[in-house]
């Protein structure tokens, strides 16, 4: 309150009376601002925290020599020899197999929700589409054991995660193509209409394009954030320390895998290989999101 | 202006019926094209097939696990709402039971939540009323960043960098307010790798979410609201009072349904950071244990026999159920505020 | 190929609203016809019928009979994408495809109804481009993003790119709305030289507009907010503007209205 008496008394006498506000109104607006910036502080205290340590712990590793071009095959738990490529091919394949599956998918279901869904099986599938976006990763992924493993035979393989993952990727870019749809403005496809192109035509043609780099922006994102996904691969794939490069059959590392199975190993190149892994991880999902929100910046959206 | 209809001149009279070549000849008159109409039933169909696999694939989760659920949910010898352990060892005797993997959820859950919270609506509304105009995208961007970092990696930090850190405060907790049930001794011998620890992670792991549905709906605010609150001469925190948060409540709401829902069904972190605990679950927050997720995960690699892993699918059943209907009640309280 | 159109006993609704009532008139090829009323009077809901636009709006409803050269357009086997073919129309706002460059947006009609004939689509390019009288503006800049031109220049686009699939009929829904006064002057020049080959129908708020561009002036009111709209009057624009039978029509156009 002292403050507050002593700026009063600092002003000058001809101040228009319209301009003071009561000490108490002053004093929660004042502890309302430092709240807020104290909660913004204190949610990115562990961000920076995380990041620090990753780096700091992982550095090491990344840089020597063997670490992007081998594998892990033959080297002993307590040796600090060898590398990740085969975890890196297993993240990227395993991501890429399921991109390629739930990109049609999902660009489908958005274009049936924006341009063509009405009435019930319209608002059923947008409240699905909620609820797999809250589907829990070890649930896909049990569901994928319980369909495709244990009832159909199929044997466990990293194709079974990559269908675990289009699951998971499925809601965002659903939700993600869905906006850029709606900010394509109707004039462009009615002035597509009025040429008489069929509303098939205009949408893969003129609707799409337009929208594309925001649709990419999303996909790029849903890669990202599946890439880290570890509930998956536990269940559905068995770790390997050698490179595989089937994703339909045998045991594939991938870098959450690989880091989960160095958990159990005590030796201290254990631990040196869990941070690098992690440093790993982190550096290609930072590549997808920054490469994202460049791309965002290229819309071809008017306003 | 003659050169002009001198140009167009050839092309109007070839628009009869004979065209130049790789031109097709008009459609008669106005009638339909066939082909025209066969690509707009396919492209149709074919996305409006997607978006009912999204609604099949929601329905097989469900068939799925329980169609796997049920021979060992009759198998079991003991009672699986309340049996307090998990014994899938002999698959001729299971004993299975959720009562604590349900209360270890729940409480690291709620806990997650409490502590997210408060954080998430300070957050969002800093970055919706209060951080510089050019700087409220990059510190948004940076909120959302902590959802990019994987789970395992939370998980390790949380284990191994976060637990030591934050373990005076829990012996503080349990030496000064032992005498609350929460901040009793739990069954593990040390007050790390606790529910505690893990509600900690978990708090983290949920604030992104939390704050961006906060933050959209917030943002949303009608602008001639804050407008007349700012006519009446009301600070910013008035602002916020009389216009942001009356209209944003709902959406602080359903965006904390949603982080809930994700810390229900947070597997590895959960896993890494909470130690498996050989007795009962106690009300403590210093308890251990497994929850839905880190269980049937813990148990991932010995999914062979049947009815043992049926035991774990229907503890995967109970978690999807749960999650569901967290998740609808948040969409059902956001209406249609929120996207997410 | 001009056309003429008749409308025939047109009813309009949306949903349970009854938009616009009883209307009659006939359009005659080669020539321009303008439709102004006031705001709300259906005379935009009229133009979006005569090539099923109206359609893309959930709940609208058409009775009655539109007639294109004796063909009705809302037969039960003629498709609406069909009609839209043949009667063009061109918006209020210019709006260039964004991801086209200038030459795609000209001939986007006819590349996506199948026309793959490059040097067909140069020569349609060009001589739509001219009748738009837009050639010289732009023809150093065909590769260029459409949304790069001046909103005039965009405007003509958009025309270049409605008469460029060889419509019958050519449609405006305010054309000159959202253009300054010189880009308007250049497309009321267009508009007169576009009727030499096409039936217009223009709808337009400015009544000297009107009356300088069209031959035929329909003029549209609505009794109160929430009752139907219909035709008062449709005849000759120098009779409308000088000698209108209905006292309603007069003082629209003596600025007595209201």
């Amino acid at each position: 309150m002292a403050t507050a008496t002593d700026s009063d008394l600092d002003r000058p006498a001809a101040e228009p009376s319209t301009r003071t506000i009561s000490a108490s109104r002053r004093f929660k607006d004042r502890a309302s601002t430092v709240l807020v910036t104290l909660a913004f502080l204190i949610a990115v205290v562990p961000l920076i925290w995380v990041l620090v340590t990753v780096v700091a712990r992982g550095a090491p590793a990344i840089v020597s020599a063997t670490w992007w071009g081998n594998s892990l095959s033959g080297i002993l738990p307590e040796s600090f020899g060898g590398g990740v490529y085969h975890a890196i091919y297993g993240t990227l394949i395993q991501a890429l197999i399921a991109t390629l599956i739930a990109v049609p998918i999902g660009i489908g279901a958005a274009i049936y929700l924006v341009e063509y869904g009405r009435g019930p099986l319209a608002r059923t599938t947008s409240f699905m589409v909620d609820i797999l976006a809250g589907v829990p990763s070890i649930v896909a992924a049990l569901f994928i054991f319980a369909a495709f493993i244990s009832i159909l035979g199929a044997p466990q393989s990293a194709f079974m995660v990559s269908l675990a993952l289009v699951l998971l990727m499925l809601p965002v870019v659903i939700r993600n193509t869905e906006e850029m749809l709606r900010l394509v403005p109707d004039r462009l496809r009615e002035s597509a209409y009025a040429l008489g192109i069929p509303k098939w035509k205009t949408i893969l043609r003129i609707v799409l394009p337009t929208a594309f780099s925001g649709t990419v922006t999303g996909v790029m994102l849903a890669i990202a954030r599946i890439m880290g996904e570890t509930a998956p691969v536990l269940v559905l794939v068995g770790y390997s320390r050698a490179i595989n490069y089937d994703p339909f059959g045998g045991n594939m590392a991938s870098l959450p895998l690989l880091m989960y199975s160095e958990l159990a190993n005590p030796e201290a190149a254990g631990s040196y290989r869990i941070w690098g892994a992690a440093l790993t991880l982190i550096i290609i999902i930072m590549i997808f999101q920054v490469g994202a929100s460049l791309l965002s910046r290229y819309s071809a959206i008017p306003k | 202006m003659s050169e002009r209809i001198d140009q167009r001149a050839p092309s109007e009279t070839d628009s009869g019926p004979a065209s130049s070549p790789g031109v097709p000849a008009p459609p008669p008159g106005t009638r339909r094209r066939p082909s025209s109409r066969r690509g707009e039933t396919i492209f149709r169909s074919l996305t409006t097939g997607s978006g009912v696999l999204v609604v099949a694939a929601i329905a097989a989760i469900g068939v799925f696990l329980l169609i796997q659920a049920v021979p060992s949910l009759l198998a079991n010898q003991a009672d699986f709402l309340t049996f307090p352990s998990f014994n899938t060892g002999d698959p001729d005797n299971l004993a299975f039971g959720i009562r604590d993997i349900f209360l270890v959820t729940m409480f690291s859950s709620v806990f997650a939540l409490v502590l997210a919270m408060p954080i998430a609506l300070g957050v969002a509304l800093f970055l919706t009323n209060y951080a510089p105009r050019a700087l409220a995208r990059p510190f948004a961007y940076i909120v959302d960043l902590l959802a990019a970092v994987p789970s395992i990696i939370y998980g390790l930090w949380g284990i191994l960098v976060l637990a030591p850190a934050i373990l005076p405060i829990a012996e503080w907790l349990n030496a000064n307010l032992g005498w609350i049930f929460l901040f009793a001794d739990g069954n593990l011998p040390v007050l790390s790798g606790t529910i505690f620890t893990g509600g900690v992670v978990l708090a983290v792991m949920i604030l992104p979410i939390v704050t961006a549905v906060t933050r959209e709906v917030f943002a949303q605010t009608p602008r001639f609201q804050i407008e007349a609150a700012k006519a009446l001469g009301a600070t910013r925190w008035e602002v916020i009072k009389m216009a942001t948060l009356p209209y944003g409540r709902s959406g602080y709401i359903a965006g904390s349904m949603l982080g809930l829902g994700r810390a229900l069904g947070e597997t590895i972190a959960v896993l890494i950071v909470i130690r498996a605990s050989t007795s009962p679950m106690g009300f403590s927050l210093f308890d251990g244990g497994y929850t839905f997720a880190s269980l049937i995960a813990s148990a991932a690699s010995e999914f062979s026999q049947p009815l043992p892993t049926g035991a774990y699918i229907s503890a995967g059943l109970v978690l999807f159920v749960l999650t569901f209907i967290v998740n609808a009640l948040a969409r059902l309280i956001a209406g249609g505020k929120v996207n997410g | 190929m001009a056309k003429r159109i008749d409308l025939k006993d047109v009813d309009i609704y949306y949903g349970a609203f009854h938009a616009v009532q009883n209307v009659n008139l006939t359009v005659t090829p080669r020539s321009v016809t303008a439709f102004i009323g006031p705001s709300g009077c259906g005379k935009s809901t009229v133009l979006r019928t005569l090539n099923r636009m109206h359609e893309e709006i959930a709940g609208a409803r058409v009775d009655g009979e539109i007639l294109l050269d004796g063909e009705n357009i809302y037969d039960r086997n003629t498709d609406a994408v069909a009609v839209r073919r043949t009667i063009g129309m061109v918006f209020q706002m210019p709006n260039p495809f964004p991801t086209m460059s200038v030459r795609d947006n000209v001939v986007a009609g006819l590349k996506l109804q199948g026309v793959r004939d490059r040097k067909k689509l140069d020569e349609v390019c060009e001589a739509s481009l001219r009748a738009a009288n837009l050639w010289k503006e732009v023809k150093d800049r065909l590769d260029k993003p459409g949304g790069g031109l001046s909103g005039g220049q965009q405007q003509r686009l958009c025309i270049a790119r409605a008469i460029a699939v060889e419509p019958d009929v050519l449609l405006m829904d305010e054309p000159c709305s959202a253009l300054d006064p010189i880009s308007t002057l250049a497309i009321e020049d267009l508009i007169a030289d576009l009727k030499t080959e096409y039936t217009i129908v223009i709808v337009t708020h400015n009544m000297q507009q009107a009356a300088r561009v069209s031959d035929q002036t329909g003029f549209f009111n609505l009794e109160a907010t929430g009752k139907p709209g219909h035709l008062v009057e449709i005849d000759d624009t120098e009779k409308i503007f000088s000698n209108p039978t209905q006292q309603a029509t007069e003082d629209y156009i003596s600025g007595r209205f209201g």
